[in-house]
């Protein structure tokens, strides 16, 4: 199989679109990706065709609806090799994952337990486990980077003792692209018995992803940053930790008995999967996933590589402009500023051309401070994206350069 | 604060085709707002955008509101001198009869100030009408 890139584009029907008279640049593929027609046919097709309450109804649409939501649940499973289809749970995105796995823990912490995140993480898997710390009274701590935005994994190792609890942390950052090590890091935290979570919501998109290989507890992602639709996310985590894990939502579906006093729970995934699930959500991810199994994908790893290169070498070379993240090992994202001028009028004036990127402190403000820097101006890159739209970013720059004198 | 009136700047504003030069024209409008002092830049006069901050100071002088405004952000600061245009030097019956809407109706840049956008410009005529229906009770 080989990559052509102008075939992907051409299932991107939102992509040939012109913004103010200039043709869409889109760079914003780390905020959220754009989806082939085959995901919105999928959806339409389920409402206009199959729409139905999953798992309970007696009738044929009920069946049909429930045959494609849980064909999209093996999907999954089979796209990150989960060992079995019940580890893979629904939910409505990364951060809903996160907090079920978060507050879950939070029951069972104790004050001399310690978490560990690192310096380059996303609010959501910051927030959630410091907020456990706080109510349980364990404490967190914080794995260091160094200024080219990589894991210093000697201080990381530092870090872990008898006490460490869980490890969270990125598969890849969102605002500096660096690609973490966790072939390394993820033996290190189960040296100490640690439970390991990583957040994929960058990760996943960029392909290869096998769970049993990772050897970690929990990989969480969303659908919207893989092609899919907003509001389905997954939380994958290994049966023998889900099956008693606390439940996070009580309701229906995720019941076995109910009496006026009590309730038992269901078994995996249902018990924690409580309500009427987002179907046309699970299913348009499901679409999106085989969409992206599709593709060569040691292909596409190899063409997002020579993406962030020329990125790379067209940022190295224009003059006043400072990458923030040099990581040698980077995906899908080039996060800069413009010395001497404000990421925002960045973004306002790139904006004026058709050129789409996210401006600001892209949900990791510990880690601007970290830098020392405001916020960045953020292009990131997905399958659809091409050598021309990165041209057209720098063009886009020399005018923005000009005009902000 | 030496401003031009809402009447020159959409004066000047309609003479611009081009979006380019027509932010330039903010840019340079921006260039021309004083620097509020960094001590004055504190918490309690930070106004919250989104994407880059605004700091907003309030005297009365003479029954006028009188304000000194700043963003770390160029075109924020452009687009907060057509606000100030508006609001400042005025009174507070004054600020509240202006129809802002229509103003930047007619400056024809809704597609920056649009609430949306988090350029906490809209906060800052919240703020603004705010401070002037609390001077006028």
């Amino acid at each position: 199989m080989s990559f052509n890139v102008e075939n992907i584009r051409n299932q991107f029907p939102i992509l040939s679109q012109e913004i103010d008279g200039n043709p869409l640049v889109y760079l914003d593929s780390a905020a959220t990706t754009q989806k082939p027609q085959t995901v919105i046919d999928a959806i339409v097709s389920y409402y206009t065709e199959s729409n139905s309450n999953v798992h309970r109804g007696a009738h044929y649409l009920a069946d049909k609806a429930t045959r494609l939501y849980e064909g999209a649940r093996d999907t999954i499973a089979s796209f990150i090799n989960a060992a079995s289809r019940e580890e893979v749970i629904w939910t409505s995105g990364t951060t809903e994952s996160i907090n079920i796995v978060a507050n879950g823990l939070a029951h069972q912490l104790v004050a001399s337990d310690e978490i560990i995140v690192t310096e380059m993480e996303h609010h959501a898997n910051l927030v959630t486990w410091q907020q456990a710390c706080k109510k349980s009274g364990a404490t967190l701590k914080v794995a260091p980077m160094n200024d080219k935005g990589e894991l210093d994994l000697v201080a990381f190792e530092a870090l872990l003792n008898s006490n460490t609890k869980l490890v969270a942390m990125p598969q890849v950052s969102n605002a500096l692209g660096t690609i973490n090590p966790l072939d390394r890091l993820i033996p290190l935290a189960k040296s100490v018995d640690a439970l390991v979570l990583i957040d994929g919501a960058q990760g996943i998109a960029h392909g290869n992803v096998d769970v049993q290989t990772l050897g970690c507890d929990f990989y969480i992602f969303s659908g919207h940053k893989l092609f899919g639709p907003t509001g389905i996310g997954v939380l994958w985590g290994k049966k023998s930790l889900l099956e008693t894990w606390p439940v996070w939502l009580v309701g229906g579906e995720m019941i076995s008995e109910v009496t006026y006093q009590d309730a038992t729970w269901g078994v995996l995934p249902n018990r924690l999967e409580a309500g009427t699930p987002n179907m046309a959500g699970a299913i348009g991810l499901g679409a999106a996933i085989e969409w992206f199994m599709a593709l060569d994908q040691d292909a596409v790893l190899e063409y997002e590589k020579e993406l962030i290169r020329y990125a790379t070498e067209r940022a190295e070379a224009f003059d006043g402009l400072t990458i923030v993240g040099q990581a040698e090992n980077k995906v899908g994202v080039l996060s800069f500023n413009l010395d001497g001028h404000h990421p925002a009028d960045v973004g306002f004036l790139l904006d004026k051309q058709g050129i789409a990127v996210r401006t600001g402190d892209h949900c990791a403000q510990p880690l601007m401070n970290r830098l020392g820097v405001p916020g960045t101006a953020r292009a990131s890159f997905s399958v659809y994206t091409t050598r021309a739209d990165i041209d057209a970013l720098f063009n886009g720059l020399e005018k923005v350069k000009s005009m902000l004198g | 604060m030496n401003l031009p009136s809402t009447d020159e700047i959409l004066e000047d504003l309609a003479f611009f085709d081009s979006w380019e030069e027509r932010y330039k024209y903010i840019i340079d409008l921006g260039n021309t707002l004083p620097t509020l002092a960094p001590e004055l830049q504190t918490q309690e006069r930070l106004v919250k955008g989104c994407q880059s901050n605004v700091w907003l100071d309030v005297d009365i002088q003479d029954g006028n509101l009188v304000f000194e405004v700043d963003s770390d952000a160029i075109i924020v600061k452009g687009l907060l001198v057509l606000v100030m245009a508006a609001f400042n030097n005025k009174t507070p019956a004054n600020i509240l009869a202006f129809d802002i809407d229509n103003y930047f109706k007619e400056l024809d840049l809704e597609r920056h100030i649009s609430p949306t956008r988090g350029n906490g410009l809209r906060a800052i005529v919240a703020k603004i009408t705010a401070i002037a229906k609390a001077s006028q009770a």
